[in-house]
């Protein structure tokens, strides 16, 4: 099985040098530069920053260097940020989305999977419609609504009050500047998470085995918890993998509308910037998460079901 | 039979559909003796499966039970999910069709037996652990010790079968269902099986109900054979009588159906013309007479109750002088 999973760490790589490579040369196709302005450069200032960035060296030759510069872990400057570089720019933004993202990835999990769960039990119920009722409403309203609902509410009507919360920025991270931003973030997983927990709830309670188990005179607690749980949760561990890769690196639309400096808004403004190096550096790092994430989740279908194996080739 | 285990006394289960409500048993009424073995034959869509289903509390979420199923002095069709948990798996215990998907996938075949001992007779693990694996000793599964550490998906068929009745015998029940417990297994396991459970029956003094759609399985095992048509008992009678002299048209149709390598006469297959009916349109009358080659005018006015054959068995059918019975149609 280790070897199994040496060799998919090894897949990784050639993986993610296809991500740079289209990446790398998708930005260069790309019309305008990192120097356009609304005011135009004069054109002797920009052909100084283009040799100074080597923006003037052949294509093939900036990507070697590229590569080459990646190899030593150096992501290079950030053309927008003057006095940057990427690794610096990502070194400073991602442990505040990392911190954010893990909140909300928690959050939507102890919450979201036993809502499901308790959906599922009373299927057709009042108490089925009404959570899903809730789980359809978090789906529907984009972040970028409830995000500003709820600043309305605990930053602004709530202002006299103890419950008043900061309406954006991040103070070094206090925990009532963490508040806000986290909720907004979690709730959309948790409504999927509810909605996926429920469905395959619904779908494992049916199972034959679950009937043998009722036979044998089990508390039903223990025919959810220890029969039917187990399977229930592989498709939640299917979506969990992927949305991990996406919570922990950040929302543009959250981090901008709470003032929170992560990386999630690189992703948009550098590449509205055409800052070439920062683009690069995001994806690189959120391919990476992504890639890993596949990696526990298979790691996690092994534990839940054995008849998963892995087996390396001999 | 002195004293009787089960007891069901006008059982209906009805199932709650987008058309209606359909009625799967309708007032069905048979009791099973301690110690004995009640075959109940029938066709797919005949009811037997869900009579017993509904015995152990375990139908579908949109089926109900009426009437009385009487255990141990405890009506099962209305009592509560607490009183069914201390009766199921304890006293009362049921096999599957198919051991294939009726064992808990993630979950090692050793642990899915001791909780049954844990659950009803308190044993901490270590104790019930080397009762589990006597009991996969008794059900001839060698190296028990290995397997008790197998998940299901490791076992075979038979193997997985023989852990289902291991796990029905744990607390050394009084009645076992067995729900078509053969069907899914090779024929050379399917011996094997019914030896398991006849001697469960013969060493433990177990009453079993086996549910079965082949008449072969119940002549070499019940003492007793209930045949079942559309939700009702058409014949009850000792397993000699029903096969040797049956008194129903649809009993007798069902033996000429199933081929004897014995009988040098029976060159053809016979078939029972027609189709089971449709349990939401049953026909007026006896449900069975529009297969019926011995069809009466009253045969469609109204359905014959279940009245003695004289031989000390039940039949429900009008007809007075059986000799002439005709069983079915030969397939040329």
């Amino acid at each position: 099985m280790w070897s199994y999973f040496a060799r998919r760490v090894a897949i990784g790589i050639p993986t993610l040098w296809a991500i740079i490579t289209v990446c790398f040369f998708m930005m260069r196709l790309t019309p305008g530069g990192p120097f356009d302005g609304e005011a135009p450069v004069p054109p002797e200032i920009l052909a100084n920053l283009r040799a100074r960035f080597h923006l003037d060296d052949p294509l093939w030759r900036q990507y070697l260097d590229y590569l080459a510069n990646l190899l030593r872990g150096d992501f290079g400057p950030s053309f927008k940020y003057r006095d940057f570089n990427v690794t610096t720019l990502i070194a400073q933004g991602f442990p505040v989305s990392l911190q954010n993202g893990f909140s909300a990835l928690v959050i939507a999990i102890m919450i979201g999977v036993p809502l499901g769960i308790f959906a599922a039990l009373g299927q057709n119920t009042r108490r089925d419609y009404t959570v899903s009722a809730f789980a359809m409403t978090g789906i529907v309203i984009p972040n970028f609504i409830m995000g500003h609902v709820l600043i309305l509410i605990f930053g602004v009507w709530l202002k006299d009050s103890v419950f008043h919360l900061p309406a954006g920025g991040w103070a070094d991270g206090a925990l009532a500047n963490r508040v806000l931003p986290v909720f907004c973030l979690s709730l959309p997983y948790i409504a999927y998470l509810v909605r996926i927990t429920r469905g395959s709830m619904i779908e494992a309670m049916r199972a034959n085995y679950i009937r043998t188990a009722r036979a044998k005179g089990l508390p039903f607690r223990l025919v959810v918890l220890r029969h039917a749980l187990k399977s229930a949760l592989i498709p939640v561990v299917t979506f969990l993998g992927p949305a991990t890769a996406f919570l922990l690196t950040g929302s543009m639309v959250v981090e901008t509308i709470f003032q929170i400096p992560g990386i999630g808004r690189y992703f948009v403004q550098g590449a509205l910037n055409r800052d070439y190096t920062l683009v690069m550096g995001v994806t690189i790092l959120s391919a990476a998460l992504v890639i890993a994430m596949n990696l526990i989740v298979d790691l996690l279908y092994s534990l839940l079901d054995p008849r998963v194996r892995y087996e390396g080739k001999q | 039979m002195s004293a009787s285990v089960l007891d069901l006394k006008n059982l209906s289960v009805r199932f709650a559909t987008p058309e209606g409500e359909v009625a799967a048993v309708s007032e069905l009424s048979l009791s099973v003796g301690k110690g004995e073995c009640l075959g109940i034959v029938g066709e797919s869509g005949s009811g037997k499966s869900q009579t017993f289903l509904a015995a152990m509390g375990l139908l579908a979420r949109n089926g109900r039970a009426v009437g009385e199923a009487i255990f141990g002095g405890i009506n099962l069709a209305a009592a509560d999910e607490n009183t069914l948990n201390r009766l199921r798996g304890n006293k009362l215990a049921m096999i599957f069709q198919d051991p294939m998907t009726s064992l808990t996938p993630h979950m090692k075949v050793g642990h899915q037996l001791t909780e049954v001992l844990v659950r009803h007779r308190n044993l901490k693990f270590p104790a019930a652990r080397d009762r589990a694996i006597a009991m996969l000793r008794r059900v001839q599964i060698s190296e028990p010790e290995r397997r008790f550490e197998m998940y299901p998906h490791e076992l075979s068929g038979g193997l997985r079968q023989r852990v289902m009745i291991a796990m029905a015998l744990m607390c050394g029940p009084e009645l076992i269902i067995a729900d078509e417990p053969t069907t899914a297994l090779d024929v050379t396991v399917q011996a094997q099986i019914l030896d398991l459970i006849r001697r469960a029956k013969e060493e433990l003094g177990t009453a079993v109900i086996l549910i079965t759609h082949d008449l072969g399985v119940v002549a070499g095992m019940a003492d007793r054979v209930g045949v079942m048509y559309a939700g009702r008992i058409v014949e009850l009678g000792e397993v000699h009588q029903i096969f040797n002299a049956p008194q129903h048209p649809y009993t007798k149709g069902l033996l000429a159906c199933t081929p004897r390598l014995d009988d040098a006469t029976a060159s053809a297959l016979v078939t029972i013309p027609g189709q089971p009916p449709d349990l939401q349109q049953l026909p007026t009358g006896c449900a069975y007479h529009p297969r019926c080659g011995n069809v009466m005018e009253r045969c469609r006015a109204a359905a014959p109750p279940l009245m003695s054959t004289g031989g000390g068995g039940l039949k429900a059918c009008f007809l007075e002088n059986f000799g002439s019975v005709q069983a079915g149609t030969v397939v040329p």
